[in-house]
């Protein structure tokens, strides 16, 4: 470097390098070494429990997803957690994604930037961030009391547990559709009201389907943390231990139902190696199914991706 | 010009004695279709536009011209009620169209818009296909008939048909931005508005895309009025039949220094400060 003074056209006008840029390789080797970091846990994760898990698929095969809850872990499968997490997850997209996209829709079109609505889109935001513990005392006190006295049972069924676990997504989804709404351009929106398009017109016509892939994912993503969700299940009353549907899984709608998680939760504190195994079994059940949700949800936002 | 006015019989041809100097409208030699009263426009407590008055005569091309921050475009949005969708905008005046004021309680922003369209600076079809873009508006307003023939009229009007009968099943975002915004015109003319607003539609063009939208300007002035805003001096003079030229004032609000017939205010313009900006010595 010259110094400010030096003479007008002194300067090192040289393009070679001056040597090796110590600093930056070594920053952009922490980064990696940062990667590496995260992938070796996950690795080791999901690689204990496919070697722990896979004996019993080999020996069992679909046996251990066709079975019913039992004490002998040698009969022991997860069809009643299979099926019971499917509804859960129905349960929460039929409740939670019109809720959550509806409001998403009203905050982010109708609602202006109002204090009231500023006010409510940090609460959105806060709610998203409560433990979900706090969700099942919650779905414990409201939906599984309401339940109880509306049904005959105990309340503590599929949609009282569905209902908590669609509480508890609700914030998520609607700051995703909330975000993939406002990423819609401004142009798009003027384009539509300066042809003389009502709002309701445009948000139907252009609005929504210009943000459905965005809402799509977020939706899914949403999904996929109820599958996993344990917790809160096990507060608002997912059996924990066998028992029985007399053979049919719809007997799940009504009466005690159980799901995934609880299952790997339950087994997980049984003793033995045989518990061990289903326990990894299952947890590779769970995994598959989120993949699944995801993939689905990359699969959907890709075909419905538009540009602009 | 006045080919199709009913009633008021106006004298033909250009005025050469008309004042169009001050702040009062100059009489129209065309009968108005819209007429701005002593308009400001509010941003919150900002003053955007003050005092503006003037008449757009029909089947005329109205030219806004003004530096960049004068208020021409929040001026033109004024017209279709566009501003009503930002917050904290406000209006004061009077916008007449056929004498009926727009900003009356009982008049609906949404028929506002279908009677006075607009077309935008960036080139702004939908994601759908040449077809449903243009068949968009009219679908909106529940057109029953013949749909294919309306698209295609609309397209030929804004001489783009021959470049996209083949192809209208495809994306609109397919096109050139040229094409683009000759087909957010036919989208505008589609739902058969009485006068289209242009903001600045050919700055994101290249000169060749703004020759041909200035012809077509030209063409469809015999059914519609325009207003277009403009930054493009040669384009207002070339394009135009009016024009109005807007400046900031001290407080920043835009206000008509002059407005006039185009050949008058770029070669005998009044005002120095009309003269120096069409000369491009500010701006």
């Amino acid at each position: 470097m010259n110094a400010p003074s030096a003479v007008l056209g002194s300067r090192d006008r040289s393009v070679r390098r001056d040597g090796i840029d110590i600093r930056g390789l070594l920053f952009a080797g922490f980064l990696l070494l940062a990667l590496l970091f995260s992938l070796a846990i996950l690795t080791v994760l999901v690689g204990s429990q496919v070697v722990q898990g896979f004996p019993v698929f080999a020996e069992r095969g679909i046996d251990f997803l066709t079975s019913d809850l039992a004490s002998n872990p040698a009969n022991a499968g997860v069809a009643q957690g299979i099926v019971g997490t499917a509804l859960l997850v129905v349960v929460v997209a039929v409740l939670a994604f019109p809720v959550g996209i509806m409001t998403a829709l009203y905050l982010e079109e109708y609602a202006g930037d109002t204090a009231l609505a500023r006010f409510i889109n940090i609460n959105v935001r806060n709610l998203a961030g409560v433990p979900s513990v706090v969700y099942g005392i919650l779905g414990l006190a409201v939906f599984v009391t309401l339940l109880a006295v509306l049904g005959d049972g105990d309340g503590k069924t599929i949609l009282s547990g569905g209902l908590t676990l669609a509480v508890l997504v609700l914030p998520l989804v609607i700051i995703t559709s909330a975000e993939a709404i406002r990423a819609v351009p401004d142009a798009l929106r003027e384009a539509g009201f300066g042809l003389g398009g009502s709002r309701w017109q445009v948000i139907r016509q252009l609005i929504l389907p210009a943000a459905a892939p965005g809402i799509l994912t977020g939706t899914v993503l949403a999904l996929s943390r109820a599958i996993g969700e344990t917790a809160v299940l096990i507060l608002v009353g997912a059996v924990l231990g066998s028992f029985s549907t007399n053979g049919s899984l719809g007997a799940l709608l009504t009466g005690p139902y159980t799901a995934l998680p609880a299952i790997v939760f339950d087994w997980a504190r049984k003793p033995g190696p045989a518990f061990q195994a289903d326990t990894s079994a299952a947890i590779i059940v769970l995994l598959a199914i989120t993949i699944l949700a995801n993939a689905m949800a990359v699969v959907l936002r890709n075909r419905y991706e538009r540009k602009w | 010009m006045t080919t199709t006015s009913s009633e008021g019989p106006a004298p033909a041809g250009p005025d050469p004695v008309l004042e169009a100097d001050t702040a009062e409208p100059a009489a129209s030699v065309a009968p108005a279709v819209v007429r701005l009263r002593d308009v400001g426009l509010f941003y919150g407590e900002f003053r955007a536009v003050k005092g503006v008055s003037f008449d757009v005569p029909t089947h005329q091309i109205t030219s806004i011209i003004g530096p960049s921050g004068s208020g021409k475009s929040t001026l033109l949005r004024s017209i279709n009620r566009m501003n009503d969708l930002i917050a904290g905008t406000r209006m004061e005046g009077e916008i007449l169209y056929h004498e009926e004021n727009l900003y009356a309680s009982y008049v609906d922003p949404v028929e506002v818009r279908r009677r006075i369209g607009m077309v935008f600076q960036k080139p702004n079809p939908f994601p759908k296909s040449i077809y449903d873009n243009v068949a968009f508006g009219p679908r909106l307003n529940g057109f029953k008939g013949d749909l294919d023939g309306l698209v295609e009229q609309s397209l030929r009007r804004a001489a783009i048909w021959d470049e996209v009968k083949d192809k209208l099943k495809q994306s609109g975002l397919t096109l050139s931005g040229g094409q683009q915004q000759r087909l957010c015109i036919a989208r505008a003319i589609a739902t058969d508005p009485e006068v289209i607003l242009m903001d600045e539609p050919c700055s994101a063009l290249d000169p060749r895309a703004t020759l041909q939208i200035e012809q077509l300007m030209a063409e469809i002035k015999e059914r519609y009025t325009i207003v277009i805003v403009t930054h493009n001096m040669q384009q207002a003079a070339r394009a135009s039949d009016r024009t109005v030229f807007l400046n900031m004032a001290e407080d920043r609000a835009g206000y008509i220094v002059e407005q006039g017939e185009t050949a008058q205010i770029f070669t005998n313009p009044t005002h120095q400060m009309t003269e120096d900006y069409v000369s491009g010595r500010f701006g």
